[in-house]
């Protein structure tokens, strides 16, 4: 198993257009990576060029510490599963598991050995003989992965390979690929556009949108600390509420004042905000850090907003409601015992100390 | 798939069994022809044949030299179709899936092939293989139907090629399979069912050409079948028993070609118009 490491990747079609532009980025061993961003994001482009199928215009990949730029993609020693599982159709499951050894002239009981090895792994002992026509597209999903897996490669990539199962099957195997991980302690280079499989499987998150890595961490981070506007509406869902509003000095301390609405700050986050008194700025909640008045922790006067409600939506687990402040709209994810009602005013209350601040130039959050 | 009514499924029950007694009547009578003697022919021409014997086969086997023209026939066919397959699999090959200079105007080029007979350049290619001393040799004819065979079989393959997904190879490449590996171990196979379409068109074209050969070939026992055929029908032009059986025994092995490749043929015909 090995690090993957990007130095200043850039890769550019037909000279001009731009898919992926300087990216870096640090794969440890045995991590598992997720690469996210909405379509057209380069985040296939940049898997791509680790497995070598697409050249690098610029910048230099690194597998296990050794340039691989030029190196074929037989000679990275890595495996990939692509989207549309890619099958060998006139070969059987066996012979398509089997044929990447048998190319690197393994002897042929080893080869047998490997194969119902991974077979018994991913559950398809008997689907061995079978044509992948003959196979659902869960079992296809096994046999791609199991492809894979014979070869003990030093790097998996993955190619949004839940992407076109159902939505059931597609978190049983997140939950088995996740398995899978831990037990082959591999190297996992993942692509998604799926904000939920990046958070259930990635150690670590790399959020990418137009070729620019926009943030790395770890899921947790990822939510809590979006380093701009884009991650933090593209992580989460519903998304996060953005509103316009100005930094105000006040009561007290500093206010965020929006349209329809004047909140206090927290103590913490007053000193990072000092050079934004009387200017502008994007004042960003999730929505599950919305709470109705009546089940909030703490509410006060400083934290409490009254609003009107336009739509409600019972998940269930929760109530999703989409509220009006002025000229802002709100969308609140509150405790299902609400009793909010559609057309009336009602109270709701921020939990301050989870909000977010951007800069409405930058769009780079500044808490 | 449309539904059809009733009415509608008879009209087209009735239009195919047209089209069948048309394409079927002719080869049955030459067919039934074939097993009876002259007499019974001009005095029973469309009935069955009263008693089944070979003997006009053994006759017309002798007298029309097609012994010899069979084997002529044989090896030009074989080494065309095959020669064809080699070529242009990779022709297409390389225009489906390489990028380089002028690679359409090179497509083009050879699929024009398609819009103009060759043989109007008869008078050129004849000169050209006199000199290469091709004429009068079946290696000439080889030569020139692998030639035409290419423009058809190139553009069926390429469009088949092109059909078949970038991933699989891609993921051929990724398990360390060497270009070479790719085209033989997945692409080729993945293209069986026009691989078949060609062989059969080709085989087809190729046994019953009589043009090539009647004006390049001028020794007998270098003659195909069609040039027998046509020279026995000249000596025995009123014997309608042995031209029905050499008829018969010429167009056999295209019968038995096209029902063992038929299953291959019609999935490879229809291949393009479902995907």
């Amino acid at each position: 198993m090995a690090q993957v490491l990007l130095e200043n990747v850039t890769k550019i079609y037909d000279n001009k257009v731009v898919a992926v532009k300087d990216a870096n980025l640090v794969v440890e061993d045995k991590e598992f990576v997720v690469l996210l961003g909405p379509s057209g994001c380069g985040k296939t482009t940049t898997l791509r060029m680790i497995a070598g199928l697409e050249e690098i215009t610029k910048g230099t990949i690194k597998i296990d510490g050794r340039v691989v730029n030029d190196v074929e993609p037989k000679d990275r020693d890595i495996a990939m599963v692509f989207q549309n599982y890619a099958l060998y159709p006139h070969m059987t499951v066996y012979q398509n598991m089997a044929f990447g050894l048998k190319l690197r002239k393994y002897p042929k009981d080893e080869i047998d050995r490997r194969v119902k090895e991974a077979a018994k792994i991913l559950g398809i002992e008997e689907l061995l003989d079978r044509k992948p026509k003959q196979l659902s597209g869960g079992q296809r999903q096994r046999v791609a992965v199991g492809r894979a897996i014979v070869r003990n490669p030093k790097v998996f990539l993955f190619d949004e390979p839940l992407s076109n199962l159902d939505a059931k099957l597609r978190v049983q195997m997140r939950a088995e690929l996740k398995k899978l991980h831990s037990r082959l302690q591999a190297t996992i280079v993942y692509v998604t556009h799926d904000q939920v499989e990046a958070m259930t499987m990635a150690d670590k998150i790399v959020i990418m949108k137009d070729g620019v890595i926009q943030q790395i961490g770890d899921p947790h981070q990822i939510y809590n600390k979006p380093a701009n506007i884009f991650v933090a509406g593209f992580i989460g869902s519903p998304a996060m509420n953005f509103i316009k509003a100005k930094i105000v000095r006040g009561e007290g301390g500093l206010w965020v004042q929006a349209s329809g609405f004047k909140v206090k700050l927290v103590k913490e986050h007053e000193d990072l905000l000092a050079n934004y008194v009387d200017k502008d700025v994007i004042f960003g909640i999730r929505p599950e850090n919305v709470f109705d008045k009546v089940f909030a922790l703490a509410p006060s006067s400083e934290n409490t907003i009254s609003a009107q409600v336009d739509i409600v939506e019972p998940l269930g687990n929760a109530t999703i409601l989409h509220l009006r402040s002025g000229e802002d709209s709100i969308v609140a994810s509150v405790d299902p015992r609400t009793k909010a009602k559609e057309g009336m005013e009602m109270d709701v209350v921020f939990d301050m100390s989870t909000i977010h601040i951007f800069d409405p130039e930058t769009e780079k959050a500044i808490i | 798939m449309i539904r059809l009514n009733r009415f509608q499924k008879t009209i087209v029950y009735i239009i195919l069994l047209i089209y069948c007694l048309i394409i079927f009547t002719p080869f049955s009578i030459i067919f039934f022809n074939s097993f009876k003697n002259l007499r019974e022919i001009f005095l029973k021409p469309f009935s069955l044949p009263s008693s089944f014997s070979f003997r006009n086969y053994t006759l017309a086997w002798e007298k029309a030299n097609l012994g010899t023209a069979y084997v002529n026939s044989f090896i030009v066919t074989l080494f065309s179709v095959v020669s064809i397959l080699i070529v242009s699999s990779l022709i297409a090959y390389a225009l489906s899936r390489y990028s380089f200079p002028f690679r359409r105007f090179i497509y083009l080029f050879i699929i024009s092939g398609l819009a103009l007979p060759a043989r109007l350049a008869i008078i050129p290619i004849y000169t050209m293989m006199r000199e290469l001393k091709l004429t009068n040799s079946l290696l000439g004819l080889i030569v020139i139907y692998t030639a035409t065979g290419i423009p058809f079989s190139v553009f069926i393959l390429k469009h088949f090629m092109d059909m078949v997904p970038k991933e699989i190879e891609e993921s051929a490449l990724m398990d360390g399979a060497t270009p070479w590996k790719i085209f033989s171990r997945i692409v080729l196979p993945l293209s069986r069912p026009a691989l078949v379409v060609v062989t059969i068109v080709n085989f087809v074209a190729v046994w019953n050409d009589f043009f090539y050969p009647l004006i390049l070939i001028n020794d007998r026992s270098k003659e195909t079948v069609p040039l027998a055929i046509t020279v026995f029908f000249g000596e025995f032009s009123q014997q309608w028993h042995l031209i029905s059986t050499a008829l018969w025994i010429a167009v056999f092995p295209i019968i038995i070609i096209f029902f063992a490749l038929s299953r291959y043929f019609i999935s490879g015909m229809t291949q393009g118009a479902i995907k």
